[in-house]
């Protein structure tokens, strides 16, 4: 198992997730999306502090791991207060401060 | 070589589940098919030596994060039986598969250029190493993590909670929401 091949692992979860983040039409999908971003840039982290024994690695990916609970929190709370404003989830139906 | 087959069986589906994720119509799904992602990431780890990070990856996320994004697909949609619909937006999905393609070439092509990446070894990074690192060295970052937890969890209910009475409610519930809605019906 070499450094490059987990490389593309997570350089094409990255993409994908970046591509469901662009188009998701719903809050929550779009939510999954960056979850799925967050996942990919955790595996590199992983994989850099394993192939050049750096602890830091390691560490910072506990720290996005956390990061990334606290956001799945927020952002959940946040739909469910547009859901009781709007009655609704989707994205470009909120967009009242356009006009 | 048995390490790369099973690297390459995790990849394919990790990347399957992503796929499915992100192009599925069905919100339950994705949700169930982003615990299958979260998985095999730790089996992933367990692959890369971070068996802690393993651990975690299972309690915070499988446990945790899919269980609060379920309740909340639960808690917003109109009525039970009908299919949460997630389907993806006609007009953006050229211009977004672009842009992600765009940056995959890119970053594929600056891994491609790396000719001497670290090879690794065999002297493995412990589980007690990473606690001393993150409880001495990194103990500040540690301290200001617990604080963002924190104001992450108060934000949380003072956003998600329901109004007392003659509390007024949030701004933009008056103008276009509900009981907007009900009045000009009215």
């Amino acid at each position: 198992m070499m450094l490059g091949h987990v490389l593309y692992v997570g350089v094409l979860l990255f993409c994908l997730g970046l591509y469901g983040t662009l188009t998701r039409r719903n809050v929550i999908g779009i939510l999954l999306s960056v979850e799925v971003m967050a996942n990919s840039v955790n595996i590199v982290l992983v994989a850099f502090s394993r192939f050049t024994h750096n602890l830091l690695g390691q560490v910072f990916a506990v720290f996005v791991m956390s990061l990334t609970v606290a956001e799945v929190v927020v952002g959940l709370a946040l739909v469910i207060l547009l859901y009781r404003t709007m009655r609704h989830t989707d994205i470009d139906e909120a967009s009242q401060l356009r006009h | 070589m048995l390490e790369l087959v099973s690297l390459a069986v995790v990849a394919g589906i990790l990347v399957a589940a992503a796929a499915s994720v992100v192009l599925g119509t069905n919100l339950v799904h994705s949700v169930l098919l982003l615990a299958v992602l979260l998985f095999t990431t730790a089996v992933l780890f367990v692959l890369l030596d971070a068996p802690f990070l393993a651990g975690i990856q299972v309690m915070l996320y499988a446990g945790g994060v899919v269980t609060l994004m379920l309740f909340a697909i639960m808690l917003t949609r109109r009525s039970s039986g009908v299919a949460v619909i997630n389907e993806t937006l006609r007009g953006r999905r050229l211009p977004a598969a672009f842009l992600s393609g765009s940056l995959f070439a890119l970053l594929c092509w600056a891994i491609h250029g790396t000719t001497d990446f670290p090879d690794g070894g065999d002297n493995l990074l412990s589980t007690r190493q990473l606690g001393t690192s993150i409880f001495t060295e990194q103990a500040l970052s540690f301290e200001v993590l617990g604080v963002l937890l924190l104001a992450a969890t108060i934000g949380a209910i003072v956003l998600a909670r329901k109004r007392d009475h003659g509390e007024p409610e949030p701004a933009g519930t008056y103008l276009y929401g509900t009981r907007a809605r009900e009045e000009a019906s009215r």
